[in-house]
């Protein structure tokens, strides 16, 4: 996929998070905090990563924080993979677009996510039947920070290891905050890059708002060949919206109209 | 009489399918041994994917090589794999319907004096409430033969009880296995005896036992628990009036399964022989005969409903 510009992809990701805003204002549930977090992730792999052929060279994108979801679902919309107007669908009667994705209900979904810890071995097994296949296709997992306490992705992690499966890639949405508080003060995870490190994996570090410098640690895979890859992305739960940014109560709030109002402008203006 | 251990049927099939399908791919959890997959290993090293003792991460594996395309046969020991990695089977293979089959190998108590620890009871009423998941319980060398065969075919996700107990043969050996279709092993008048996996040559045993008292039984062989041949359990109750199940399991696997059937469709008196609480320590034989899943428990079960018929 040729490379996108910053600014085609900073205009990209406000205009996912206003649909994903509106999105969660029409249905009153969703997660903005963290779908904000990974939105600038996400619009940089779909829009400037992710080869998006058909057939088996196909890149494979696995969003394992599924509560993120709306996030998902504005920026398929963004890459034409999902018509604009189903986006309205969220959540309602029988809909494909469901509270967390499901890959029967949407084509463009490549895991069922939402029980956290789920998505890095489903990518390991993806990056496997990849290497099997001697084919050059790359797999992109996501996950939020506080998701890491989850035991099976450090299992995940010993087997890519291993493996040397060195076109698996590990993106960390680190946004510092879980449901209900700092992950820090809940079961700290630092110092993460070490512990990746130690566990067999290339390691850096990014701002996770910063499209050009995710496109270019995304891009460059594998740093070391032999060994899978984990950006630890750093990112702010809410961002850019001042009331909202590392604020944990905005995990699963849905905003008021006028709090949505403020939202919207802070986003355009961002 | 020759008995058998399933686990031979099992790896034979599964090497001979891999040898005209590249998809296929066994995912086990430092099982290689007691898959009695070594073979499979040195005939296709590649595609035996051990990825240590971490079964989460194993079924969660196994959905992704389904994406990417591959037939993954998941195989491990049923406890661990069923109990440790429950909500990967939930989400990541059956709600996501990938074509994944899981193993579960030495199931029920056949790990006999290692304990409940190692026993999976369990596995049968877990794996049947989850939409999409057929389960196969085969009683014997063919049968399993079978439902590998079928197994492999099958684009969906599939549960599949393979036994170390030996055996012996009840089925052909060019048996066509069709999950939801109950195998009539015998007919009588009386009662029906609703068996499946290790409990099938027990079942016939006892039948026999009732014929030489004047009691004529039916002896319903179940190859799949899901989908429950629902048709052939009405008909039995109808025609015998009274239903014994015969279980290496909790009793809510088989027993819960066919009561609920019963219960619905044509009430009649059921006694369900299983397991029901945590095993005390002893041999499989030992622990089989304590559950009342042997000759003469079976046939004294039989006895009370054929006495209990209105």
């Amino acid at each position: 996929m040729p490379a996108a510009s910053a600014d085609e992809l900073a205009a990209a990701a406000r205009r996912v998070r206003l649909r994903d805003l509106d999105i969660v204002s029409n249905a009153g549930m969703g997660h903005i905090g963290g779908e904000f977090s990974v939105t600038d992730i996400l619009v940089t792999l779909y829009l400037a990563v992710v080869d998006q052929g058909d057939g088996s060279e196909r890149d494979h994108v696995v969003l394992s924080k599924g509560h993120a979801a709306v996030a998902l679902y504005a920026t398929l919309a963004e890459a034409g993979l999902l018509p604009e107007g189903d986006l309205d669908s969220f959540a309602q009667p029988d809909s494909a677009l469901n509270g967390h994705p499901a890959r029967t209900k949407l084509d463009a979904v490549e895991a069922s996510t939402g029980p956290l810890g789920h998505g890095l071995p489903i990518g390991v097994g993806m990056a496997i039947a990849a290497a099997l296949d001697n084919s050059p296709r790359r797999t992109f997992v996501i996950v939020g920070d506080g998701e890491l306490q989850e035991g099976s992705n450090w299992e995940a992690m010993m087997i890519a290891a291993h493996r040397g499966l060195d076109r698996l890639v590990l993106i960390v949405d680190r946004n510092g905050l879980q449901q209900g508080a700092p992950v820090a003060e809940t079961s700290d995870l630092e110092p993460l890059a070490d512990k990746l490190r130690a566990f067999g994996w290339a390691v850096r570090e990014v701002d996770g708002h910063d499209h050009g410098a995710l496109q270019e640690a995304l891009q460059s895979i594998p740093w070391e060949p032999g060994r899978p890859s984990a950006v630890i992305a750093r990112t702010h739960k809410g961002h850019p919206v001042s009331f909202m940014s590392d604020v944990a109560a905005w995990h699963h709030r849905v905003p008021t109209a006028d709090e949505a109002a403020l939202a919207r402008a802070e986003v355009e203006a961002s | 009489m020759t008995l058998h251990d399933c686990r031979d049927a099992f790896a034979h099939t599964l090497c001979a399918l891999a040898e005209q399908d590249e998809r296929i791919v066994a995912v086990v959890n430092d099982s290689v041994g007691s898959s009695k997959l070594g073979g499979f290993q040195k005939s296709f090293p590649e595609r035996l994917i051990n990825v240590g003792i971490a079964e989460q991460a194993m079924v969660g594996v196994a959905a992704g090589l389904a994406a990417g395309g591959r037939i993954p046969f998941v195989s491990a020991a049923s406890c661990f794999l069923t109990a440790r990695a429950m909500e990967q089977i939930k989400v990541d293979i059956a709600y996501s319907q990938h074509h994944v089959v899981l193993c579960g190998q030495s199931p029920g108590v056949a790990y006999g004096e290692l304990g409940p620890t190692h026993h999976s009871p369990e596995d049968l009423a877990w794996l049947r409430a989850i939409p999409g998941m057929t389960v196969l319980v085969p009683a014997d060398a063919a049968e399993t033969a079978a439902a590998v065969r079928w197994a492999a075919a099958h684009d969906g996700p599939v549960f599949l009880r393979v036994s170390r107990m030996g055996v012996p043969e009840i089925f052909p050996s060019d048996l066509d296995f069709q999950p939801g279709v109950a195998t009539t092993l015998r007919e009588g008048g009386d009662v029906t005896i609703v068996c499946m996996g290790t409990t099938v040559a027990a079942s016939l045993d006892a039948a026999q036992a009732l014929a030489a008292e004047g009691i004529e039984a039916t002896v319903l062989s179940m190859g799949s628990l899901a989908p429950l041949d629902r048709q052939a359990i009405v008909a039995a109750a109808r025609h015998t009036g009274g239903l014994v199940t015969v279980e290496e399991a909790h009793v809510s696997g088989l027993g819960g399964a066919v009561a609920e059937v019963v219960v619905e469709e044509c009430p009649v008196p059921v006694r369900r022989l299983g397991l029901r609480d945590f095993a005390r320590t002893g041999s499989t034989s030992w622990l089989m005969q304590q559950a009342g899943l042997e000759p003469v428990a079976i046939a004294s079960a039989a006895r009370e409903v054929a006495g209990l018929r209105t």
